[in-house]
């Protein structure tokens, strides 16, 4: 046999096989675009824990697909294109970069349903989800502001978004309030998973004075440096990061994606999915507070647990002014509460850090 | 500005460790493509270097062991492409790739069960006297033995490439395969043996990552250094001394930028990251612009003894 009568016979069964799977729809395919390794131990792994949540909840009414490590920008349009041709039913596309891609591969698939995480475009086939991770920073704040004993706090920063620019404000606010001496490091990255760049930036963070990490990428590489340096503590990111407890690792914020998701593949079964817009916190539990180690004093673990019971109640905001901006000007009167619009797009810092948001 | 809080001697000691890893698969790459072949799977090999190293070292509890097992990994690994592209003659490019991609998924599966876990660093060497020096002691003298092998491999192999007769014959392989087998040399044999030793280079610079710079084993955890690597290896103008430069100029600046901006340093952010990139490519380019360097000339070229 030559190799074009393999490829041929390849074609035809392809072929042949494609239009029955088509037709017999009935296990919902539920997709998932991921930035990084399911195995970061990070923000993807969550994601993929929810996903795993979807396969347990239905067992054989949904199969579910996904697809690790794509590049945000154009490779990302390509992947979700394939996902949609491949039959996905639903597509979680779960990184703010894919929000262009997804939006225009969303016109090309109306009946495909779309979700995607932590950005602000929609359509009629496309939900946006995100969790207000800027909760769980002004915990961690709190605990930082309060342990640290060098006053420097560093903070590994991803990409100048809203999302992460927001998690810096609200964690600066809060150390700054238990004590006026501290200082923000902000290192940018400008990656989400790169295990080494981060371990560096932490090191490097490290080396100029900080006692606190605070980090917005994705891997558990700054816990393993900053368990090698010493007398540092760290939160985990998006994931509980427990075998780095209790030192450095004090606390930590979770992301719990598997009841959404569970709830919005139901809907795509029993046809009632429509387009949302959803945004999350402590309350209804899709940002969870990881255990607060022992290395932790035990007034400041209590005072850390009242805070987020009080945000989880709704009784506190973290964004309560009054609040100037960077430059001085005021964004909160007293007692006032920030808007989610203006949270959303928040591209601004708060008065008292420093340096500039790259853009 | 205040660039006080960076401390040099940190500094200098961070930079050589971050530079290490490109280094060690680099030089490895140089070899593999002045005998004529070239192997694009030097991300896979460093991915399953870091994983196996990674999971040798927990097992027996010796990080040096974890080195060993981590390059003989991946040198066989690299015997996989060798014998595609010079016994079946498939596509160098397409293969490589290929390798990459095993390397990837190799790793990941091995690596499963020691995710989270912690292994035994390498201890740093304190080598008596000259680590008392101070400043340059702290600087220089107290490192990994890695750091200080991955030196003296870069002064072996430039050695080995101009000065013995073996090196002179791998030149020939790479430049003219064609004239090497005439004259009798086993062209095949040859360019095996770069392989082997290039993909044992990589898996040193994977292990390193895994067990010394990181160090824990995350999946996917080389993030594209294998491409930067490959990168290094044509800016330095297939030259062991370039290689060198070229890979301590791109760890050097990467660390460097993250200093600055961890001291708060008035530069856009945006031109800080992408200067590793700028720079590197910069010097290595305007020191090989002095002077006719090309790639070998068999370079990726297929060979068979019936030509």
């Amino acid at each position: 046999m030559n190799r074009r009568t393999l490829l041929t016979t390849a074609a035809l069964a392809l072929s042949l096989g494609a239009p029955a799977f088509a037709e017999s729809h009935e296990p919902v395919t539920a997709g998932f675009i991921y930035v990084g390794p399911i195995g970061d131990g990070g923000w993807t792994y969550e994601h993929d824990k929810g996903r795993l949540a979807v396969e347990a909840e239905y067992g054989d009414k949904v199969k579910t697909i996904y697809q690790e490590s794509v590049p945000e920008g154009a490779d990302a349009e390509r992947a979700i294109t394939q996902m949609a041709l491949s039959g996905a039913d639903i597509i979680f596309t779960t990184s703010f970069g894919y929000m262009d891609p997804t939006i225009a591969v969303a016109e090309k698939f109306p009946d495909v349903k779309f979700e995607h995480a932590t950005g602000y475009k929609r359509a009629d086939n496309v939900s946006i989800y995100s969790a207000r991770f800027y909760e769980g920073r002004a915990i961690q704040g709190h605990i930082a502001g309060k342990m640290t004993k060098s006053n420097k706090i560093g903070y590994i920063a991803s990409f100048p978004i809203p999302e992460v620019i927001r998690g810096i404000n609200s964690a600066y606010l809060h150390a700054k309030k238990v004590n006026p001496d501290v200082e923000f490091s902000i290192v940018w990255a400008y990656t989400w998973f790169d295990p080494a760049k981060e371990a560096d930036a932490a090191r490097a963070l490290i080396e100029n004075g900080a006692d606190v990490i605070l980090q917005h990428t994705d891997s558990t590489a700054p816990q393993a440096a900053a368990q090698e340096a010493g007398n540092v503590i760290t939160f985990g990111q998006a994931s509980d990061m427990g075998e780095y407890a209790p030192l450095p690792r004090v606390s930590s914020i979770i992301d719990d994606w598997a009841p959404y998701y569970i709830q919005q593949v139901g809907k795509v079964m029993d046809g009632t999915w429509e387009s949302t817009d959803t945004w999350d916190g402590i309350g209804p539990g899709m940002v969870g507070i990881g255990e607060i180690s022992d290395a932790v004093p035990a007034d400041v673990k209590e005072e850390a647990l009242a805070m987020k019971d009080a945000i989880a109640a709704g009784e506190y905001h973290p964004f309560t002014g009054p609040i100037n901006k960077q430059d001085g000007s005021v964004w909160l009167a007293d007692g006032e509460t920030a808007a989610d619009g203006d949270l959303l797009g928040m591209d601004f810092y708060v008065e008292g850090l420093t340096g500039e948001i790259p853009n | 500005m205040d660039l006080t809080s960076i401390n040099p001697v940190l500094l200098v000691a961070s930079i050589m460790v971050s530079a290490t890893p490109i280094l060690l698969a680099a030089l490895g790459e140089m070899v593999v493509e002045k005998s004529g072949v070239l192997n694009l799977g030097v991300e896979g090999m460093m991915i399953t270097g870091a994983v196996v190293g990674f999971a040798v070292a927990i097992n027996s509890g010796s990080p040096l062991l974890g080195f060993a097992a981590a390059a003989l990994a991946s040198a066989v690994l690299s015997l996989s492409f060798g014998v595609l592209t010079q016994y079946l003659l498939s596509n160098q490019v397409a293969t490589g790739l290929g390798l990459t991609l095993v390397g990837l998924g190799l790793s990941s599966l091995i690596g499963k069960p020691y995710e989270g876990m912690k292994a035994t660093t390498l201890p740093k060497l304190d080598i008596p006297m000259l680590s008392d020096i101070p400043v340059l002691g702290r600087m220089l003298f107290s490192h990994d033995i890695m750091v200080y092998f991955s030196l003296a491999l870069v002064a072996g192999v430039w050695a080995f490439l101009k000065y013995t007769r073996a090196g002179l014959i791998l030149r020939a392989v790479g430049e003219s395969h064609d004239s090497a087998h005439a004259l009798g040399y086993k062209v095949v044999r040859v360019r095996m043996l770069a392989i082997f030793f290039g993909g044992a280079c990589a898996g040193l610079g994977g292990a390193y990552l895994s067990l010394v710079r990181v160090p824990q084993w995350t999946e996917g955890m080389t993030a594209g250094a294998g491409w930067i690597a490959l990168a290094i290896v044509v800016f330095a103008s297939w030259r062991a001394g370039r290689v060198l430069i070229g890979a301590y100029l791109f760890g050097g600046v990467t660390v460097l930028q993250l200093n600055l901006q961890a001291a708060g340093a008035d530069v856009p952010v945006a031109l800080l990251s992408a200067s590793p990139y700028l720079i590197t490519i910069l010097v290595l380019v305007i020191i090989s612009a002095r002077g006719a360097h090309g790639a070998p000339a068999s370079l990726g070229r297929a060979f068979h003894a019936s030509h």
